[in-house]
């Protein structure tokens, strides 16, 4: 399972002058169960790009190769391809429709056309991981909070059992905890389930704990990618781009300034805990 | 990055589209009342002159204008159709059976074609060269008088306004949402009605819930900034009637005027 997006440039309203270029010529590949970051600010093209992975907008220049299969190519596949890569947009809550939670959870495997049984055990499987209990299953979504909501509409995601889940900011709008919340549970979901992530953010601190590889998108092209040491150790390059590295490489490269034996390559906080406490037991 | 266009509004630099809403609005009603009154079909002669003269003005491209008609062609031909079949006064003309056609009953057809077909040319170019916000200001400023009898004139063309507003932002979100229950599987294109219906029923729900969301957040922020109502409320752009207004006032003076002499003298000279 592997995802392929080689020279895939995407302009809209092309021809009239509203034309806008919003991917240019962009070139990545992701390996199966990688956990991967993509960071840009507003405008920088990343919707589109994210939109192109289950073919809601068709590749006009380029291609994109899921598991050898060039998506966007045949239009019987769609659904199919749709419920193998699983989309969460940003605000997902706003989605919801239907009058229990269980139902809207099962409108996506219903739409594949899977038989009920499955369809129930899917819907269960989905709101465990999100952390729903069973017993509020038949109560109406728009009861719920907001953290609740959002992650009900993720389980009608994963409930599709895609093998690759997009999310775009999935923690927008949410407080400390239930950003906690969420971001804890997609991790849960790539541990156990084995699922290629890839998660659309502004804040450098989620991405930073999570992923393992992060491509940073500009301008509709891809900017910086690498590992999470080796982006935020840019922190020029990320600063002319318009974006930050995380609060704590700042702190690791003022303290470097100052004289502090620290390496590089630091920016979870768990990590330069570790490092000062080992430069202070050597005093 | 989707691009609405609301209404018609065809942007152009024209003597037209510089004048003054209200004495558009105003022209137009004139117009549309002379159409009504004119019985001969010179004056309807006179009327497309009018039309034409105006659209040339207004350098609006006529294939616009005719779009327009595209819409309403049924309402013509049906309202021809009932004019030529149920009139059964005046000589007959043809008769198979029981339909029998009469000479009064085509000219009544004509002549509410003709009129039918220049109602929607001359509001036409109305919407077409008034922005909608413009139209919403005029409409506020004709029903003003009515508030004496309870039409709560300002509140129809705020709503109005705030209708406009928010037409792009919906069909914004409509995007969004139906691109989010499409990633679900959802299908909105296949099926018969039936099944074309209910797919619609999660594109309408969300839709609903975040209109009613807007409208809520919305009024809040109007609270906010103390608005309530158009008591001792000015406006940014006020409206001023220029010498351009009084010419065109004028032009359709003369037209009348013609249309008025024609009349006359037609009921002397007795042509249709």
């Amino acid at each position: 399972m592997s995802i392929k997006i080689e020279n895939l440039t995407h302009i809209y309203s092309k021809g009239s002058p509203f034309e806008k270029k919003a991917l240019d010529n962009v070139n990545i590949t992701i390996e199966k169960g990688e956990f991967i970051g993509l960071i840009g600010h507003t405008g920088s093209g990343k919707s589109t790009l994210i939109q192109h992975l289950n073919v809601l907008l068709r590749p006009e220049t380029g291609s994109i190769i899921i598991d050898g299969e060039n998506i966007g190519a045949d239009k019987s596949r769609l659904k199919a391809i749709r419920s193998k890569v699983g989309l969460v947009f940003q605000y997902p809550e706003h989605q919801l429709f239907e009058m229990t939670i269980f139902k809207d959870v099962a409108f996506g495997p219903s739409n594949m056309g899977i038989s009920a049984e499955e369809t129930k055990k899917r819907v269960e499987d989905a709101l465990e991981i999100v952390g729903i209990s069973p017993d509020i299953y038949e109560k109406s979504p728009f009861e719920l909070s907001g953290g609740q909501k959002r992650r009900v509409a993720i389980a009608g995601v994963l409930a599709m059992k895609p093998e690759v889940l997009v999310l775009d900011e999935p923690t927008a709008g949410l407080d400390p905890r239930g950003r906690d919340e969420i971001l804890g549970r997609i991790k849960d979901m790539h541990e156990k389930l084995n699922l290629t992530v890839i998660l659309v953010s502004h804040s450098m601190e989620d991405i930073a704990r999570l992923v393992d590889r992060i491509f940073v998108i500009n301008h509709g092209k891809i900017a910086l990618s690498g590992k999470p040491a080796e982006i935020f150790a840019q922190i020029e390059a990320l600063e002319e781009i318009g974006l930050a590295s995380t609060q704590t490489a700042y702190v690791a490269k003022s303290l470097q300034e100052a004289g502090f034996m620290l390496p590089d390559g630091i920016y979870t906080p768990e990590h330069i805990v570790e490092e000062i406490l080992k430069e202070v037991n050597k005093c | 990055m989707l691009k609405v266009t609301i209404g018609q509004y065809y942007h152009a630099d024209s003597f037209i589209h510089k004048l003054d809403a209200r004495m558009k609005l105003l022209c137009t009603i004139i117009f549309i009342t002379v159409l009504f009154f004119v019985g001969n079909f010179l004056g309807y002669a006179l009327a497309a002159l009018y039309l034409a003269i105006v659209i040339k003005i207004s350098k609006v491209p006529p294939r616009f204008l005719f779009r327009g008609l595209r819409a309403i062609f049924f309402i013509i031909i049906f309202t021809t159709f009932l004019n030529i079949f149920f009139t059964q006064v005046g000589n007959v003309v043809l008769e198979i059976g029981f339909i029998r056609i009469t000479d009064v009953g085509l000219v009544n057809a004509a002549r509410m074609g003709t009129r039918l077909v220049m109602l929607i040319i001359g509001s036409s170019i109305l919407t077409l060269t008034t922005t909608p916000i413009q139209l919403t200001d005029a409409i506020e400023f004709g029903l003003k008088p009515f508030k004496k009898i309870g039409v709560p004139a300002h509140e129809i063309a705020m709503m109005m306004t705030i209708a406009l507003r928010f037409i792009p932002t919906l069909v914004e979100e409509m995007d969004k949402i139906m691109k989010a229950q499409m990633a679900r599987g959802a299908d909105f294109d296949t099926g018969g009605i039936i099944k074309k219906a209910r797919s619609l029923v999660p594109l309408l729900v969300p839709l609903f819930i975040s209109s009613f969301r807007r409208a809520d957040d919305l009024a809040l922020a109007m609270e906010a900034r103390c608005y309530r109502g158009d008591i001792g409320r000015t406006r940014m752009k006020q409206m001023k009637l220029k010498t351009r207004d009084f010419q065109a006032l004028g032009f359709l003076a003369l037209f009348i005027a013609f249309v008025v002499a024609l009349e006359y003298l037609a009921n002397i000279w007795g042509i249709w």
